[in-house]
């Protein structure tokens, strides 16, 4: 059984983007916070720290998650994936973050680096969505600029279709 | 906002959760999926001395038959749940429910139990289980009990668990011959918590009448609770019947009031969801009859 105490700091390793990085944290702190202020990756956003708003959505271990709902202790060992990683090495936008910026599919673009995440995934899970099942994946975030029809048309074409 | 400081622990077995729940009681919250306890102590609703993380006793991720329960272990996620398809034809209800349960990136991680201990008034899985006449599985240091779902939930966030035990199981009755269910539910945006959601189980006698109905109500007082319609018993599974049902059961309930809906809003919801899902359990329950 593994056990840390309140003020004790913890060493955590875990996988992102394929590199090996590490840690320290207390129990409380936030999966969001550890990537932000201690691995000093800024492109996962924290909107409503509560999993509602869905801009914090990462991949972890393969599932598409809110990182505002877990704690750094909670995922030792684990691997993650987050909007830094989905460009090809040369800076060069994917498919997905191409389709985006060619649909007008962010304005301030504060919720898009969770939206991007969840269709990254969604889009391994079910590769040919239709357009009623892209918005059933994203009645989980919420966008106050686009109306969504725009992200709804992105992942639409980024799947090909 | 950040939660209070508290220790975090990691068992890795039953027996090490029953020796945390002994050391803090009351003073522990127990974590599975984190959906709506992350939310509770991100915004210090909740200030526990110790989070006891369930995530690795993995016998609590185990599904299991018998004759007539399917048993879920705390730690199965609503998504995989909604995956497995014996579960899935083994208990129609749930079927019909988990669509309505959260979103894509909530219920990979979410569980069926933890819906269950958070007791939501709202929530569509203590709905779904009070409806069937489920039950949920307790286990503490001094020993194992079950408790019939429709006397585990007591009000809002409130259920029978005492401070030292943990729900290991819930226990789904399997689908009954000449049986149907349907579900329903209003909410401001699909996989939110419902206004009221409604939920119903019929069996139709040979003679086409009504055998058995289970009305449950969401969202509509402080827990999950299923209506009194013994008088209904032996009536034709008509849609009038149902009508008739969800109309008195409206005028009895006594509704939550809050910011998304009076009381009257509620009743009518019951009166109209209530007649609609009624309505296509009987007419099911029917078709299923005739065909047997």
């Amino acid at each position: 059984m593994l056990r840390i105490k309140p003020d004790q700091k913890q060493r955590v390793t875990l996988t992102v983007n394929g590199k090996l990085v590490s840690g320290y944290a207390q129990p409380r702190l936030l999966l969001t916070d550890f990537l932000r202020h201690e691995m000093g990756m800024y492109g996962t956003h924290v909107g409503c720290e509560h999993g509602v708003c869905g801009a914090c959505t990462i991949i972890i271990d393969d599932v598409a998650t809110r990182s505002c709902l877990r704690y750094a202790v909670q995922c030792d060992g684990l691997e993650l994936r987050t909007v830094e990683g989905l460009a090809e090495p040369d800076g060069k936008l994917n498919t997905l973050q191409k389709a985006f910026n060619e649909n007008g599919a962010l304005q301030c673009g504060f919720c898009t680096a969770g939206i991007l995440m969840s269709a990254t995934k969604f889009l391994q899970d079910n590769p040919k969505p239709d357009r009623d099942e892209i918005k059933e994946m994203l009645s989980g975030h919420i966008c106050r600029c686009t109306g969504y029809e725009q992200i709804v048309r992105a992942i639409f074409q980024a799947s090909g279709q | 906002m950040k939660p209070v400081a508290f220790e975090y622990c990691r068992p890795d077995t039953l027996e090490e959760v029953m020796e945390l729940l002994t050391e803090f009681g009351g003073d522990a919250s127990i974590i599975s999926g984190g959906v709506s306890l992350g939310a509770m102590l991100n915004m210090r609703l909740v200030r526990p001395k110790a989070l006891i993380d369930i995530n690795h006793v993995l016998e609590l991720g185990n599904v299991e038959f018998d004759d007539a329960t399917a048993i879920t272990g705390a730690l199965v996620r609503q998504a995989a749940a909604q995956k497995m398809t014996s579960l899935m034809s083994g208990v129609p209800l749930l079927a019909m429910s988990l669509p309505w349960v959260g979103h894509y990136q909530t219920k990979s991680r979410g569980t069926l139990g933890g819906s269950v201990a958070h007791a939501d008034p709202s929530a569509e899985i203590p709905l779904t289980l009070v409806t069937l006449g489920g039950s949920v599985t307790l286990r503490s240091p001094s020993g194992v009990r079950e408790v019939a779902a429709r006397d585990f939930f007591h009000g809002l966030l409130t259920t029978d668990r005492r401070p030292d035990e943990l729900i290991t199981a819930l226990n789904w009755p399997l689908r009954r011959a000449s049986t149907a269910y349907a579900f329903e539910e209003i909410a401001q945006r699909h996989g939110d918590f419902a206004i009221t959601a409604v939920a119903a189980e019929a069996t139709v006698a040979i003679d086409g009448t009504l055998a058995n109905v289970s009305f449950g109500l969401g969202g509509v007082e402080d827990h999950p609770i299923v209506a009194d319609t013994a008088e209904f018993i032996g009536r034709p599974a008509t849609r009038d019947t149902a009508k008739e049902i969800a109309e008195v059961v409206a005028d009895i309930v006594d509704p939550m009031v809050d910011l998304q809906a009076n009381a009257d809003y509620r009743r009518q919801l019951v009166r109209v969801l209530g007649s609609r899902v009624l309505s296509s359990a009987f007419n099911e329950a029917s078709a299923v009859r005739e065909a047997a």
